[in-house]
């Protein structure tokens, strides 16, 4: 642009954007492997004129001007364009000699990502740093009085309940009587949360059930996968690998045809059905697959034609109350499956979470309830419901889990905490202060997606285009030239590795705490946090 | 760390050899407390036909005010046992008015109560009782049953039994349960003094449960007036055998299963695994943790001893045919019962119940793995 030239209301300088990329004249080889990896072609081959004034000594020749070319990388400023900070264009050259770097002041892109009036969407997270579960501290350590346990050699039952569990007296009674005794399954408490085929490539499900079929059968620990609201592929739902998937139905229903229609051919019972209310990352808006990640494989799963987005409604259309459309709902889901596969909603974290869990405690079908914090991620969302809308999920476990104890039915319906669990970093002491808050377990998404798959996200807007099929590392995309950068195998084994991580660090938090024989549920006497508000919002100690 | 001793016996026996046994192992306690249990009483206690008997610590105002509650309610004393102390209490004990025990004629209008009730309102008296004692600070009441009589006080264990003279004829009990109390993290309060006590069953621990909060919530919130006023993180213990007896019909071999259960590896090959993998979920909530060994007595004058999942702390049971002990030191069973035949001494792991009957002839040891008593 000429300094008297005109100027665009989006016209923006590198300076404008969040993200600016340094680049190198002297180490760049010009081998174009940045311009080519770049997932939203933030950058490309630049040719640049430069003007050297030459003045030579003396009289006999005058100054004159020599005019060169030289070749590199221009970043683009059309908002369409703008880098994502996702890296990969340093990740692939040889030389070092590209890096992308956050602006160090608030970008002016904010204000111009609406082209069309099409407010910005993305995939991804909150992207705030903290949060109350990093700052909450296990403070009762067994000294003298009673020893600590020894994390590495003692034995210890790190189990939860996933089911309706009876009172004693009700449950010995139905057992006596022969009478219908709802489901339990005995599970690992750290979930993989549901991340659907489809908003998952195919490589990095695969990797995924592979690596929770390793865990189950080679190394006896009963980890779980929830499929999200896709469907299941055909051939994982008439394989006796089934029963360590949870199967999630939401407002969509997208996968149920296939899924219902191969029930007559499982060999094993899915280990739950999940029904989704709500999400935390976009609580009160449906699921949604853009159409750029609707191929033929996913339409065909999912029973839709292939290129055209999937927005889920934001609840089940069916639903008419929750007194007795949900109870139908879980009804129904039971009769599927004869009464042995138990039923359980998720919702968004919400200030009415409480509503919904006393109408639970009432419904002796419901066999759980999944409640998913403002923290947690999304293939795809709108910015406004990411960034702005939801529940923290600390305060919402607490409040339910107190509730229930007042009800005398705490871990009768076990609750499960999702969002943020591990967000920057900490899963296993997040995981651990959630369950002492009482929850009988965890879903996790992001946290695996980073440790299992290299994600990019973080908690400043980096990356965060899982929506659009581009993801860089192949985690979230349909194009088969994208994900088969993802090794199915290497997933895998890097999920055995955080789960066995993850294991270690829990037994690291509980055997101090003097806990080995079961799962320190609503242990809420071990945890404390310097903050005197959030204390006593919790209930917890305040310690300084 | 506390010192437990138990002894059950064909013949009764007086408290101070419960408290030379503490004596002898007195390193273990620092001298904070000591309470006993005793049951299965004799001398004049056995006349008394199921008379309930009051223990507890008055002062001349609480004394007054219990006189008058229990008047007002149709109880007459039957039988009492003063305790006069000298005037000047030893070196860290306080100072008390009267320590009672007192058994009562029940009231004429319960002659046709089921024994159920009976039993539930014994205890909401006793309750009541606590709770009228800790608003006015006077009275501090242990067990109001059939049977039964519990002494606790502050301060070295033979000091207290010295200064209160409890090697009286009139006090003999079959079975004696006495507790050294090394204070740990609460405040002293005779509520948080080991045995522990709910109708009839009185148990007491050394160690510390860690599971304590999620055990008291699950208890208090089962709707049943007893399950209160922890004091003690091994005061559901004793609660925990009350449930499993009263509240789920099992007997003492399945208390095991309910604080300590089975592994799945382990109920996979059990004979009852059906039926305990039900027991394990449907009781999770009452699951304790951290090391414990605990000694109890029954209803039915059974005394038991079970150890944590992971037998961290001490205990040996010993004797002879009309003699036993349960001692969480050696030294303190060598001490009371030094002519037994040792070889035949039992340190229950971390899967074994120990029982004794009343007829004390025998050590009944139950372990985990084995097939189960059926259920009435």
């Amino acid at each position: 642009m000429f300094s008297e030239g005109y100027i665009a209301p989006h016209s923006l300088s590198v300076r404008d954007l969040p993200w600016q990329i340094h680049w190198s004249l002297d180490k760049c080889t010009l081998c174009g492997r940045c311009t080519t990896v770049c997932p939203v072609h933030a950058i490309e081959l630049g040719v640049f004129r430069k003007r050297i004034v030459e003045t030579p000594m003396g009289l006999a020749r005058r100054p004159a001007n020599v005019f060169k070319v030289f070749y590199g990388i221009r970043q683009k400023t059309d908002p369409a364009y703008a880098c994502i900070g996702c890296g990969m264009c340093n990740l692939v050259c040889p030389n070092g000699a590209i890096m992308p770097y956050r602006t160090d002041e608030a970008d002016k892109l904010r204000f111009h990502i609406n082209r069309g009036g099409q407010p910005r969407r993305r995939g991804g997270r909150r992207n705030v740093r903290g949060g109350i579960l990093d700052r909450i501290k296990f403070i009762r350590i067994s000294m003298l009085t009673d020893p600590a346990l020894d994390a590495g050699r003692h034995e210890f039952e790190l189990r939860t309940l996933l089911g309706r569990v009876l009172p004693p007296e009700e449950n010995l009674r139905l057992l006596k009587e022969e009478g219908w005794i709802p489901p339990v399954r005995e599970i690992y408490p750290l979930i993989i949360g549901g991340m659907s085929f489809g908003a998952l490539s195919p490589n990095m499900w695969e990797g995924l059930q592979m690596g929770v079929a390793y865990l189950n059968e080679e190394l006896g620990m009963p980890v779980r996968m929830c499929t999200g609201e896709g469907g299941c592929p055909p051939r994982l739902l008439r394989s006796r690998f089934l029963k360590y998937v949870i199967l999630q139905i939401a407002s969509g229903y997208f996968g149920w045809d296939e899924i219902i229609h191969s029930i007559p051919d499982m060999k094993e019972d899915p280990c739950a059905v999940e029904i989704k209310y709500g999400q935390g990352a976009k609580p009160g808006d449906g699921g949604l697959l853009m159409w750029y990640k609707v191929n033929k494989l996913i339409a065909a799963i999912r029973g839709v034609p292939p290129g055209v987005s999937l927005p889920s409604p934001p609840t089940h259309q069916t639903k008419y109350s929750i007194e007795e459309a949900v109870a139908k709902m879980i009804q129904s889901m039971y009769m599927a499956w004869g009464f042995r596969v138990p039923v359980y909603p998720k919702i968004s974290g919400t200030s009415t979470a409480l509503a919904v869990l006393n109408n639970l405690t009432r419904n002796p079908y419901a066999a759980a309830l999944a409640i998913d914090g403002e923290d947690g991620g999304t293939g795809a969302a709108y910015n406004v419901s990411m960034d702005h809308m939801g529940h923290p999920i600390a305060s919402n476990i607490r409040d339910c889990y107190l509730n229930l104890a007042k009800l005398g039915k705490q871990n009768e319906i076990p609750l499960f905490a999702g969002g943020g669990i591990g967000k920057n970093g900490n899963l296993a002491a997040n995981a651990a202060a959630l369950i002492m808050l009482g929850a009988s377990g965890v879903q996790s998404g992001k946290y695996i997606m980073q440790a299992a798959a290299g994600c990019l996200g973080s908690e400043s807007d980096r990356c965060n285009v899982c929506n659009i099929g581009v993801c860089p590392k192949g985690i979230t995309s349909q194009d088969p030239r994208l994900y088969r950068r993802l090794d199915p195998e290497k997933v895998a084994e890097r999920v055995v590795d955080l789960f066995l991580s993850f294991d270690t660090e829990l037994k690291k938090i509980v055997a101090p705490l003097g806990r080995s024989t079961s799962l320190p549920i609503g242990m809420s006497d071990a945890l404390g946090i310097d903050d005197a508000a959030a204390a006593q919002r919790l209930q917890i100690k305040y310690v300084v | 760390m506390c010192r437990l001793f138990a002894l059950t016996s064909t013949e009764p026996q007086s408290p101070m050899r419960a408290i030379e046994a503490l004596d002898v192992m007195r390193e273990g306690h620092d001298g904070s407390g000591v309470g006993l249990f005793l049951s299965d009483l004799g001398g004049p206690w056995e006349e008394l036909d199921g008379a309930p008997i009051l223990s507890g610590i008055f002062s001349n105002e609480g004394l007054k005010r219990l006189d008058r509650f229990m008047m007002d309610i149709g109880f007459m004393t039957k039988y009492k046992l003063s305790i006069k102390v000298p005037k000047s209490p030893p070196p860290g004990v306080p100072k008390r008015d009267i320590y009672l025990i007192r058994a009562y004629e029940l009231p004429e209008e319960w002659e046709d109560l089921s024994r159920d009730e009976i039993d539930f309102r014994l205890m909401k008296i006793r309750l009541q009782l606590r709770q009228m004692g800790q608003e006015n600070e006077d009275m501090i009441v242990f067990s109001f049953w059939p049977d039964c009589i519990m002494i606790k006080e502050i301060g070295d264990p033979l000091t207290v039994a010295e200064y209160l003279q409890l090697d009286r004829k009139e006090l003999r009990a079959r079975i004696i349960l006495a507790q050294g109390r090394q204070n740990t993290n609460y405040a002293i309060n005779l509520y948080a003094c080991h045995p522990f006590f709910i109708q009839g069953i009185a148990t007491m621990t050394n160690g510390e449960n860690t599971a304590f909060v999620p055990i008291r919530d699950f208890l208090s919130s089962r709707g049943f007036a007893g399950y209160m006023g922890y004091q003690s993180d091994s005061e559901v213990f004793t609660h925990i055998m009350h449930y499993t007896l009263n509240m789920l019909g099992l007997d003492v071999p399945y208390y095991k299963h309910i604080i300590t259960p089975l592994q799945d590896h382990d109920l996979e090959d059990h004979p009852n695994g059906d039926f305990l993998r039900h027991l394990k979920h449907s009781c999770r909530r009452l699951v304790i943790d951290g090391p414990n060994c605990v000694i109890g007595c029954l209803p039915d004058k059974r005394v038991f001893m079970v150890q944590d999942r992971k037998k961290l702390r001490p205990g040996v049971v010993g004797g002879k045919p009309g003699l036993f002990a349960l001692s969480s030191e050696i030294c303190g069973l060598d001490a009371i019962i030094p002519d037994r035949d040792k070889s035949s001494d039992f340190q229950p792991m971390h899967l074994d119940t120990v029982i004794i009957g009343p007829d004390r002839q025998e050590v009944q040891i139950c372990s985990q793995k084995d097939t189960l008593p059926p259920i009435h």
